[in-house]
């Protein structure tokens, strides 16, 4: 299979491989990249671990080709936190038992980044339909959305509503 | 030092890493030289496997190897994978092998292992094999296998019957002879999956220096399965470590040892280089193991106010083709049915069936949200057809807290009499129907129909047991650099296990949270594991935890003692430092305690000291822990399309002791969602032969943000009296009765056309087809 260039910027850098045009934008993040935040749960578009940002929105890494993406800016979940420090969003999760096992975790924070950025004052119903295209088996969404809620009140200039303690 | 960490709602420390990308789940570890498998793998239910013939994939550049099974190690080639859990009364003890070698059983079932150099390549050369099949007649239905001349599941065994098992106390025959009513049901659960997010995935290398085998796996138990694994490669336990790193959920099916995590670590040993499997997710609904399909004939007997008498049946199990777990699915089912109600006799006879689909194992529940339903839709019978409200009926029904330890009558899972040890189940039910607002329900509901709404309610109770040994062990041992590293056989796969541990250790030691070195899943960590099924970690470890914690306690107070001059009854240990309360408080901190607890080289200890600052405990519970609750859900029937929503959802649920509420609430809630999704959505279906027919997720639904509400949850504490700790498990509590209050819910919002259901899942077609058969759109057009 004739192999192709691929120039795509990640998280603010841009990286050029010559790849099979079958490879998927997942697998050319996850393997060639080695940006294994991505991650793949179904491969058929359903579940939306593999969200990432592609140009400002979010899209299926899985069923998108790298050689698609060739141009692109594309945002994943390490690009979400700089310096170490987290994203109001991040932050909201931890302190609303917003995950159990992690694994559709970046999905989730990709697409509800679009979403803060689109409204910054979603009602729950926006939350649960934006987030109705990522599966979670774990947390049941309500940790999920409740941090989704809590991190658009953070980023209004609200105070934080999680409920949980560090332990000292 | 006080209760600073028990009980209270510490943030998780898993979170960081996984919230920035840097998880380390199997995929994400990538080792020099790496190959990438795939399994070809059976199309047909039932067939005799005639040959492979591979040439045209070894021609593929890129391909290293095609390992069929006369190409595995003499060890594993004909011999039938072990069974965990041999019981007398499995009469076909039928596992399978690692690759197929003359007959398949079940589509999916793998044949040959594809080796190359990208999992791309791989998959072109596994389709690029030629695999000659005779096709054989499948045994598709569990009810039709076990008729006289059915097609049998494997053609060497004389029948599909793989067990029968008869569990009864009592008089049943007297119990019925003398009731005022008898009801029988008919009742019927399908089956579906874990559907763990992250899929099953295993990668192996052998290093040649060493001679050790190191098996990443994303699987509940390595402990386990790196037993399996030494019995299959014929190697010494030691050369082998077992290491689940991050595991994307596990809900049961990743509790098993599969044929891959044999052939993977066999492959890796042949070619003298590391490969790699991950399973998609169309491997994933063929291949991992599934459970619920059980038909039902029960009967209940009861007295004129609604007291049950008896109880007798007859359970139907499929286990598909093979009984990798035994038969404990069907067992654990059989003595669930009794929940938290008084039955004086009680008669039920299992039948085990192999059938030619992908065997049955623990999905989140293990057979108790099949027995808590027919237990359920038998009371909410009872109520209807004797003109009681439902919750009455269980009132008059419940086991008294006095009445605890109460001794069912039965032998549990574990081997020992089923006694619930505590446990508070009219207290449940009354909290959890307080904040459902059930009383007030029916003008809620008067209002609704007056707009065209149907909305109904629904209860059901469980009890539950949890935590089952036989140990799981933890090691505490405080470190020179003044950390306090922790081990156990637990695993992690989104429990919060490390959080959860580490609020034990660090309220013993007394050390922070922070200071907590935690190993879990890794079997070079700690000698012997067994891992993460039967909701029994926080009863195992976590007990395991407090008894290591305790011990090095000791040590440090010993050690600081002579350290500072001082009685050991002048010591306190808080954040890594042990202080004496005397004088002008002189402390000495951890680290330096752990050097001096080493000793020096050649020189005696002091009489009395022990080498080192640390402990293993191996706390073996000796017996179930029986947690229980009250689930009450509220939906809504869209009578035209028969779409079903969950408008509210209140759970009561007495785990004993909770160690962290964000956690139980995060297990309760999660269990919940499945629950919902076997109740309205997840359905594996199979044609008459066998064939699998939902293999995506756009098949076979899973529960979304939009079907699940946040649920209202009320914690009742009935300290478990037979563990250190007072815990019971919380993980699985939340799914099991979640089908039976969203059925009976459904039933309720259509009451007015006297419908009834004794299925799961229920979907909108069936709905609809009963509304048609009761004539309710004829009424609803005469109104």
């Amino acid at each position: 299979m004739r192999k192709q260039a691929a120039r795509i910027t990640v998280n603010g850098k841009s990286y050029a491989r010559v790849v099979e045009p079958r490879m998927t934008l997942a697998d050319f993040l996850r393997h060639e990249l080695n940006f294994t935040g991505t991650h793949l749960g179904c491969e058929h578009g359903v579940c939306g671990a593999c969200t990432v940002l592609v140009d400002g929105r979010t899209a299926r890494s899985c069923l998108m080709f790298a050689v698609q993406a060739n141009g692109s800016e594309v945002v994943t979940v390490e690009g979400l936190s700089s310096d170490g420090q987290l994203s109001a969003l991040q932050q909201a999760f931890i302190d609303n038992h917003g995950l159990q096992c992690g694994f559709c975790t970046p999905g989730m924070l990709m697409t509800l980044t679009e979403l803060l950025r689109e409204k910054s004052d979603p009602s729950e119903q926006d939350v649960r339909e934006a987030l109705s295209g990522n599966l979670c088996r774990c947390t049941g969404y309500a940790g999920i959305v409740a941090a989704a809620l809590d991190a658009a009140r953070r980023l209004r200039g609200g105070a934080a509503t999680g409920a949980g303690i560090d332990g000292s | 030092m006080g209760a600073k960490h028990l009980g209270a709602r510490v943030k998780r420390l898993e979170d960081p890493a996984l919230l920035c990308g840097r998880g380390r789940f199997v995929d994400d570890v990538k080792l020099p030289g790496m190959l990438h498998a795939c399994f070809a793998r059976s199309p047909h239910a039932h067939a005799k496997l005639v040959s492979i013939d591979a040439e045209a994939a070894l021609d593929l550049p890129g391909v290293h190897a095609v390992v069929t099974a006369s190409g595995l190690p003499g060890t594993m080639r004909r011999t039938p994978m072990p069974m965990l859990l041999p019981n007398p009364s499995i009469t076909a003890a039928r596992t399978q092998t690692v690759l197929a070698h003359d007959e398949v059983c079940y589509v999916g079932q793998p044949v040959a292992v594809v080796v190359a150099d990208t999992r791309y390549i791989a998959e072109d050369a596994a389709a690029a094999l030629n695999v000659q099949y005779d096709l054989l007649n499948a045994a598709g239905d569990c009810r039709d296998a076990i008729k006289d001349g059915a097609t049998r599941a494997h053609r060497d065994l004389p029948s599909n019957i793989a067990s029968t098992f008869r569990l009864a106390y009592g008089d049943t025959d007297a119990a019925f002879a003398g009731a005022t009513y008898i009801f029988d049901e008919e009742i019927w659960q399908h089956r579906g999956g874990g559907m763990a997010i992250e899929t099953r995935a295993v990668l192996a290398s052998h290093d040649p220096v060493t001679d050790g085998v190191t098996v990443w796996s994303a699987t509940q138990t390595p402990h386990l399965g790196r037993r399996m694994l030494a019995d299959l490669l014929g190697r010494e336990i030691e050369t082998i470590r077992m290491i689940a790193p991050d595991v994307g959920g596990g809900f049961g099916p990743k509790a098993i040892f599969y044929p891959e995590e044999a052939a993977i670590p066999a492959v890796a040993l042949k070619l003298g280089r590391p490969v790699k499997w991950i399973e998609d997710r169309r491997e994933h609904f063929l291949c991992a193991t599934q459970e619920r399909d059980q038909y039902w004939s029960v009967a209940i007997a009861v007295d004129r106010d609604g007291k049950i008498l008896g109880l007798r049946g007859r359970l139907l199990h499929d286990t598909g083709a093979f009984v990798p777990w035994g038969v404990i699915m069907p067992y654990i089912a059989a003595v669930t049915v009794p929940g938290p109600y008084v039955i004086p006799a009680y008669h039920l006879d299992t039948s085990v069936v192999l059938t030619n689909k992908v065997p049955t194992t623990p999905v989140r529940g293990a057979g108790r949200p099949q027995a808590v339903f027919v237990m359920e839709r038998l009371m909410d019978r009872v109520a209807r057809e004797l003109g009681l409200d439902r919750a009455e009926v269980r009132r008059r029904n419940f086991i008294q807290p006095e009445q605890m330890p109460y001794q069912v009558g039965l032998i549990f899972r574990d081997g020992k009499p089923l006694i619930y040890d505590s446990g508070d189940y009219p207290k449940g039910q009354a909290a959890a129907l307080d904040a459902a607002g059930y009383d007030s329900f029916r003008d809620k509901q008067r209002a609704a129909l007056e707009q065209g709404r149907f909305i109904g309610i629904g209860l059901a109770n469980y009890v539950e047991g949890t935590g089952l040994g036989p140990f799981e062990g933890v090691t505490v041992r405080v470190l020179p650099s003044g950390k306090v590293a922790v081990a156990s056989g637990a695993t992690n796969q989104g429990q919060g296990t490390r959080t959860t541990l580490s609020q034990i250790v660090a309220e013993q030691v007394g050390c922070r949270i922070s200071d907590i070195v935690m190993t879990l899943g890794d079997t070079g960590a700690i000698a012997q594991g067994v891992g993460a099924f039967a909701s029994r970690q926080a009863v195992n470890a976590g007990c395991s935890a407090l008894l290591a914690g305790e011990a090095v306690r000791t040590r440090l107070i010993a050690l600081a003692a002579h350290a500072l001059g001082v009685s050991e009854s002048d010591i306190e240990l808080e954040d890594g430092q042990a202080i004496a309360t005397t004088g002008n408080r002189p402390s000495i901190p951890f680290g330096e305690l752990a050097r001096l607890a080493q000793g020096m080289p050649g020189v005696s200890l002091p009489a009395g000291q022990a080498a080192g600052l640390e402990h293993t405990a191996y706390y073996t519970p000796p017996q179930a822990a029986y947690c229980s609750g009250t689930h009450v859900a509220e939906v809504e029937v869209d009578i035209m399309t028969g779409g079903v929503k969950v408008q509210k959802y209140t759970v009561a649920h007495d785990s004993g002791r909770v160690i962290n509420p964000i956690i139980v609430e995060g297990q309760v809630q999660g269990g919940v969602a499945h629950g919902i999704g076997n109740a309205l959505l997840e359905w594996m279906q199979y044609d008459k032969n066998a064939q699998p027919l939902t293999t995506s997720f756009a098949d076979y639904l899973m529960p979304m943000a939009t079907d699940v509400p946040t649920c209202a949850i009320a914690h009742i504490e009935t300290p478990n009296p037979l563990n250190p700790l007072g815990v019971k498990g919380a993980g699985e509590g939340g799914t099991i009765p979640a089908p039976a209050a969203i059925i009976a819910a459904i039933e309720d919002a259509l009451s007015r056309f006297d419908v009834h259901f004794a299925e799961t899942p229920l979907t909108p077609e069936r709905i609809v087809a009963a509304l048609r058969a009761a004539g309710a759109y004829e009424k609803l057009l005469v109104a």
